[in-house]
């Protein structure tokens, strides 16, 4: 069990009372996620789908690594990381 | 050139951003095309209020279609809302620029919105910016968000009369 630091992006501050950082106990990323959406309802679905998986335009950061490169919702949480909700941006013209 | 978008409704917010920051936009908006530029927006945002304090460039990852799709580099997120949280500050939004079509947006750009931030376009075309807007997601649509103050197209003249030094000067 690991000591972890949450940030949380604006737009999800709605979730956790206006904090933008949560501090979770977990192991991994999964079980940060699972933490985060007992404490703060509503906060998980908008993270992961039905299915809990990461959605779509949703990409979580341990330490400035994107899990998607390392081991998915698996992704070890070393003791003090900062782990990041961030948005993935992207369009384009019509 | 036809650029098919969806169709505007009011949004319950309105964007705060400077004059000088929307210029230092157009010009990005502008150096950058024919290619697609993006980056982001710094502030603090309200009940009905989103006000910008700053506003920052990032890489647009998409090289293969540079001109018409963008994909803004997460380093940059992470490095810019470092920056943002050292001075209380948070990331309100995202801009990027539509070359050669309106500041609308696409399908795409709706698939890939968060609601509760301001995702501010730049019409752009060799000569310039021409037009500027601003959007958040309700649902499942876009709503446009006043920009405040509301300006017309900046034009040299107009970056002259705002010159503070040409004031102090004067007086």
């Amino acid at each position: 069990m690991s000591r972890a630091t949450v940030r949380i992006p604006t737009p999800l501050r709605t979730f956790t009372g206006g904090a933008g950082e949560v501090p979770v106990e977990a192991a991994t990323v999964g079980e940060v996620l699972r933490v985060l959406g007992e404490s703060h309802a509503g906060l998980a679905e908008r993270i992961l789908d039905g299915e809990g998986r990461l959605r779509n335009f949703v990409n979580v950061f341990v330490n400035d690594r994107n899990v998607r490169v390392l081991e998915g919702l698996e992704s070890a949480v070393p003791d003090g990381a900062v782990i990041n909700i961030v948005p993935a941006v992207a369009g384009g013209k019509p | 050139m036809t650029c098919p978008t969806i169709a505007p409704q009011p949004a319950g917010t309105d964007l705060h951003l400077a004059a000088e920051l929307r210029h230092e936009l157009a010009a990005w908006a502008e150096l950058g095309h024919p290619h697609e530029t993006c980056g982001l927006l710094v502030g603090r945002a309200g009940e009905g209020r989103v006000e910008v304090v700053r506003v920052a460039q990032a890489k647009n990852l998409n090289r293969e279609r540079a001109s018409d799709r963008y994909e803004l580099d997460p380093a940059d997120f992470l490095a810019a809302d470092r920056a943002a949280r050292a001075d209380g500050l948070e990331i309100v939004g995202f801009w990027h620029s539509h070359p050669d079509c309106p500041a609308r947006p696409s399908t795409r750009d709706l698939e890939a919105a968060w609601e509760g931030y301001s995702y501010l376009i730049v019409g752009v075309t060799a000569a310039g910016e021409t037009d500027f807007h601003s959007w958040r997601l309700y649902g499942d649509r876009f709503r446009e968000e006043k920009v405040l103050p509301e300006q017309a197209r900046p034009t040299a003249a107009a970056l002259r009369f705002e010159n503070p030094l040409k004031e102090e000067r004067a007086s």
